[in-house]
């Protein structure tokens, strides 16, 4: 790349120094971006909005909160009622968490959907996985602090899948504990580990961002850019696309942040925690529901357990699962069905998540977590052999460029060089 | 580079030994460092010389039961009636998915004391107040994900692996026990 040329002189001074603006002409101008990326590519950008929104938020509410069995649940309702506009940064925070996962699964079915996992972006994928893995790990520990029933039971229940590991289990869940039950010495150590993960998702955040530019974005023909007429730069395209997404999604955040803060929580958890009755219906958050379900549709413990990490673990090995060389549902007639039947039992998991265990439920449960690891192991695998794929386009600009007036590609070239 | 005379014959020179030498006592270190670092999250000195608790039997009613707590853990002590008792004895062991016969269980027929946490994932069992559920088998019924213990705390029925736990006790006379 050939360093561009700044007409500010403390700018130019700088950049020789520190390059960082180099960096970012390269990595924001002129890096190169397919030009047909529907609304489904904002949702990276938005994630990356959450995450910043959910550090400051929280670095906030960390100047008022209090980390002790004692005073926790007060600490948090004093936030919400006596600190200055402490009630809108906790609503934040709070539906935050939701709205970032929302972003996140989001994110997640649009790569399942246009292949966007396979050769060569398997390590974005998983570095995608990983992310998600410490996202769940910092909202379970974030869920504890504010110590209500839910808090407490959630803690429970969760640090006590860990039992299920034979001869060691116990000695790890006492180990987890700091003690012989969730207590002070849990919530202090969940604060400070609510704390770090963050920013453990910043860093690793970072690197899917250099694995992503590496090969650039996959696109919704999931073929790659075959020269100029097939790419936009970044900036202006696509910073303006996505700040249009921006609003549209904060438009509906703030409509749960003003008028419905607590719809996506748990009554339950504005009861103070009691170590000595368990809740008669105990539910995670919603988006843990779908593995809660999993985690319950196998009748033996340790099974459980095993079956529920496995519903993550198999994202890992995706890329090699599904060895079909064309990327894009839109190509493939079987793999564009199948989707959105894992769409649908990801929902069928949900809702059985949040009912008892009990009668019909349990049945479906049974049926939706076999069908979900069938998809995986069993589909795609299988179709990787027998789906026989639409013909791909030669190239994205190919489809447009094709009808007339072909002269404007040119124009994004030159705006491209200037 | 380091191919002196001492290490010539088989390419093993001083240098490696001093590097690898040097290296494992590196590792050595960080291990041991590394597992200070562990030890501290374990229950602290404090947290374990919770062991003990003393329950006064005296004022429980054959029938009833009561909840105590040792170690920041609910224990079920329940006073049991005589149909209890003999429907927890006559139980056949290999109705049981964790066999294990009800003298094994208690010191007294009677009193029958429990650690009062589902052993499938921690949660309290209902069937301490007469109000309570009791699962199908007279006992505790765990409303989380339904597990049904019987009249011995013996798991019946439900995802949970194993009996409720029966804590270390002793009697101290005949209506004192002592926890732990």
């Amino acid at each position: 790349m050939a360093a561009p040329k700044f007409d500010n002189p403390i700018v130019r001074w700088i950049d020789y120094r520190l390059p960082v603006f180099t960096f970012l002409h390269h990595e924001m101008h002129e890096y190169p971006t397919p030009r047909n990326l529907n609304y489904w590519w904002n949702f990276g950008s938005l994630a990356g909005f959450m995450l910043v929104v959910m550090i400051v938020t929280g670095i906030v509410l960390a100047m008022n909160y209090t980390p002790h069995v004692d005073h926790a649940f007060d600490s948090v309702e004093r936030i919400r009622r006596d600190v200055p506009f402490g009630w809108l940064v906790q609503f934040i925070h709070m539906n935050g968490a939701s709205f970032f996962f929302i972003v996140v699964y989001i994110h997640i079915f649009r790569g399942l959907y246009y292949g966007s996992y396979k050769s060569p972006r398997e390590i974005l994928w998983i570095l995608g996985v990983v992310i998600m893995l410490l996202m769940m790990a910092t909202a379970f520990m974030g869920y504890v602090l504010p110590w209500g029933q839910m808090s407490f039971w959630g803690a429970t229940v969760i640090t006590n899948l860990f039992s299920a590991i034979p001869w060691v289990g116990e000695a790890i869940v006492s180990w987890l504990w700091g003690g012989f039950a969730v207590d002070n010495a849990t919530l202090n150590r969940f604060y400070s580990l609510h704390y770090l993960l963050p920013f453990v998702i910043v860093g690793v955040v970072a690197l899917h961002v250099v694995a992503l530019h590496r090969h650039g974005s996959n696109n919704p023909l999931g073929i790659e850019i075959r020269g100029k007429q097939d790419s936009i730069p970044f900036h202006p395209y696509y910073t303006i696309k996505d700040f249009f997404g921006l609003g549209a999604f904060l438009t509906i955040f703030c409509v749960f942040v003003f008028f419905a803060p607590d719809y996506l929580g748990h009554p339950d958890n504005y009861v103070p925690a009691n170590p000595l009755v368990t809740p008669a219906h105990i539910v995670p958050e919603w988006y843990f529901l779908p593995f809660y379900a999993i985690l319950r549709a196998v009748p033996d413990k340790l099974l459980g357990v095993v079956a529920m990490f496995a519903a993550i673990a198999v994202l890992f090995i995706l890329p090699w699962l599904d060895r079909s060389p064309v990327r894009s549902a839109r190509f493939r007639p079987i793999y564009k069905q199948v989707f959105w039947l894992l769409v649908i039992d990801c929902l069928v998991l949900g809702y059985i998540g949040s009912k008892p265990a009990e009668g019909w439920y349990i049945h479906i449960g049974r049926l939706a977590t076999i069908y979900y690891f069938a998809h995986f192991l069993v589909i795609l695998p299988l179709l990787s052999v027998f789906e026989r794929p639409q013909p791909l386009p030669l190239s994205i600009g190919e489809p447009v460029l094709r009808a007339p007036p072909p002269r404007e590609a040119e124009g994004d070239g030159a705006m491209e060089r200037a | 580079m380091a191919a002196t005379a001492d290490g010539a014959g088989d390419g093993v020179t001083r240098r490696d030994f001093l590097e690898y030498a040097a290296g494992g006592m590196g590792a050595v270190g960080a291990a041991a460092a590394g597992w200070a670092l562990i030890d501290n999250m374990n229950p602290a000195a404090d947290t374990l010389a919770l062991s003990t608790t003393e329950v006064d039997l005296e004022p429980i009613e054959p029938g009833q039961s009561i909840t105590v707590v040792w170690q920041k853990k609910p224990v079920f002590v329940r006073r049991r009636t005589e149909a209890e008792i003999r429907q927890a004895e006559e139980t056949p062991l290999d109705a049981l998915p964790d066999p294990m016969a009800d003298v094994d269980r208690v010191q007294k027929a009677e009193w029958l004391v429990l650690v009062g946490v589902c052993t499938h994932l921690g949660c309290i069992p209902l069937g301490q107040k007469d109000t309570d559920e009791k699962g199908e088998y007279g006992g505790w019924f765990c409303p989380c994900h339904g597990s049904h213990y019987d009249t011995s705390g013996r798991i019946r029925k439900g995802p949970a692996p194993g009996n409720l736990a029966v804590p270390p006790y002793q009697f101290l006379d005949d209506t004192r026990i002592l926890i732990g």
